[in-house]
């Protein structure tokens, strides 16, 4: 009974504390995507003709998040009927966009302006699923950062900035 | 020789690859530290990111890079393109990260 109680008690607590912390890291991506806006980044393997780029260096970045007890009991739940485990979408979609968001800031202050040939690639780190051991995915997200001339004479080709992904 | 160039693209805009040397690769197999672990575990139950794990994956995918970087200098290159990298979990609590590129001369 005891057990039942303290697990309800956590279910709980950590309900609100992972709906806390996805909403406060949702707002701060929001604020970032739209701070990098006009840094143009694709994952063409090579520089479209008309862009006017010089030097090229590698940047990686990574993270590593986590899953809360709440959401991990309720995927625990899903495996039983099956469908889409709700829960894991949005901590998949939250480290990718950190990491991207992590490679243009890395970028940016070394002097880049665009990234190309962005690649994401995904791994569990401790692969448990049970709600006592660690379990984390991370997200490697690695590109070519290349500084190009948009004030270029030649180029009357205008590069249109996407808007960020909102949600 | 100045400045090594690494990028994940074919070619290095601005430069000319004037030879091949061949596939480079570097990997590392890190564990995770029992501290760094106990404070993950905490992490674990009210999620969001675990910045030990973070650091100790760039960390080591560092150590992988500047492997595969000193087997191209090795070879005389001065460059490597089209860098890829890969992890896989080897056994549990390790992970292999691992880098491979073309190693290249560019001018």
């Amino acid at each position: 009974m005891a057990q039942l109680i303290a697990t309800l008690i956590m279910l709980l607590l950590t309900f609100v504390t992972g709906n806390l912390i996805e909403r406060r890291h949702y707002k701060k991506i929001k604020m970032r995507e739209t701070k990098f806006k006009d840094m143009l980044t694709t994952n063409f393997e090579n520089i479209p003709y008309d862009w006017n780029a010089s030097e090229a260096r590698l940047v990686t970045s990574n993270v590593v998040i986590s899953l809360d007890y709440f959401k991990r009991f309720v995927a625990n739940l899903r495996k039983v009927f099956g469908g889409n485990i709700v829960t894991y979408e949005p901590l998949l979609d939250r480290a990718r966009r950190e990491a991207i968001l992590r490679l243009k800031e890395k970028a940016r202050a070394r002097g880049y302006n665009a990234i190309i040939n962005l690649r994401l690639e995904t791994s569990q780190i401790a692969n448990s699923l049970t709600p006592k051991q660690t379990a984390g995915v991370e997200i490697l997200a690695y590109g070519t950062a290349i500084k190009i001339n948009l004030n270029n004479d030649n180029t009357d080709v205008k590069i249109p900035i996407p808007e960020p992904l909102i949600q | 020789m100045n400045e090594f160039l690494v990028s994940n693209t074919e070619s290095i805009p601005g430069k000319t690859i004037v030879e091949f040397y061949g596939v480079v690769t570097g990997s590392t197999v890190r564990a995770k530290h029992v501290g760094k672990d106990i404070l993950a575990s905490f992490k674990n139950i009210v999620g969001g990111e675990l910045k030990n794990y973070t650091e100790l994956l760039q960390e080591a995918r560092q150590e992988a890079i500047s492997r595969m970087l000193s087997q191209a200098k090795g070879m005389g290159a001065n460059g490597v393109i089209n860098v890829r990298f890969s992890t896989s979990s080897i056994a549990q609590g390790a992970a292999e990260l691992f880098a491979y590129g073309t190693a290249v001369r560019v001018e």
